[in-house]
């Protein structure tokens, strides 16, 4: 099946991103293919470099990244949602990308299941 | 991209001037009406007070968006739905609407959503 998730809500406040990462790994490795992840709303504080957890922690960005590039997928983060919380292509990880609502809405088109996480 | 027009559905379903869904909600479909397909809008529980008319949030330093969805006309978005039981429940009529939204009782909700292919909630 073709996949399309959307990353509603920064990390660490909340489990989402945790879930998100959880569930692509779970559904790749049931042979599903995950044609994007569109980062939303608090959501796009997932794709900042700038985030130090302590070491005891996990790292959710390098997370992303690690899944990201081992797979070939898509990280797109909404443009305008990134730009109101001081997001911007000098501040986003490897494997991120700044990119439109209406990549979302072909998601949306393309994807068989559109899956959100968020609060 | 598919030839066929999907089904997708923007659903309104929180207060809009208490978080930031609703205005996201609102760009989205905006945004989605360029693209050709099959969109459909539903306002249910709280998310039916967007299309309230003469809402004065003057005081919260927030824009007034709910004007702006008089514009879903002219981005060829038709199919405006409002779930009748959450406008009633809120004390809210037609007229208390900034947009003509067609009224649909609660089963119609269900079946509309089994037919859609993708959603985006806000």
């Amino acid at each position: 099946m073709k996949l399309g998730m959307i990353v509603m809500e920064s990390p660490y406040q909340h489990e989402a991103s945790d879930s998100a990462i959880q569930f692509a790994k779970a559904a790749l490795a049931k042979g599903h293919e995950i044609l994007r992840v569109f980062f939303y709303q608090d959501g796009v504080l997932n794709s900042t470099k700038l985030m130090e957890p302590q070491s005891d922690d996990r790292h959710i960005q390098k997370q992303w990244t690690a899944i990201g590039t081992e797979n070939n997928i898509e990280f797109i983060v909404c443009v305008a949602a990134a730009k109101r919380r001081g997001i911007n292509d000098t501040v986003t990880a490897e494997g991120f990308t700044i990119g439109g609502l209406g990549m979302l809405t072909e998601l949306a088109i393309e994807a068989d299941r559109l899956v959100e996480f968020r609060a | 991209m598919n030839d066929e027009m999907a089904k997708l559905m923007v659903v309104f379903r929180t207060a809009p001037y208490g978080s930031i869904y609703s205005f996201e909600g609102l760009e989205n479909v905006l945004i989605m009406g360029a693209y050709d397909q099959d969109v459909s809008v539903l306002f249910i529980d709280d998310g039916v007070f967007a299309i309230k008319k003469g809402m004065d949030n003057s005081g919260t330093g927030i824009k007034d968006f709910s004007p702006t969805f008089r514009a879903l006309e002219a981005y060829d978005i038709e199919k405006i739905f409002i779930d009748r039981t959450s406008m009633e429940s809120r004390g809210l009529t037609k007229d208390d609407l900034v947009i003509d939204a067609e009224l649909i009782e609660s089963d119609t909700v269900e079946k509309m959503m089994e037919e859609q292919k993708n959603f985006f909630m806000f």
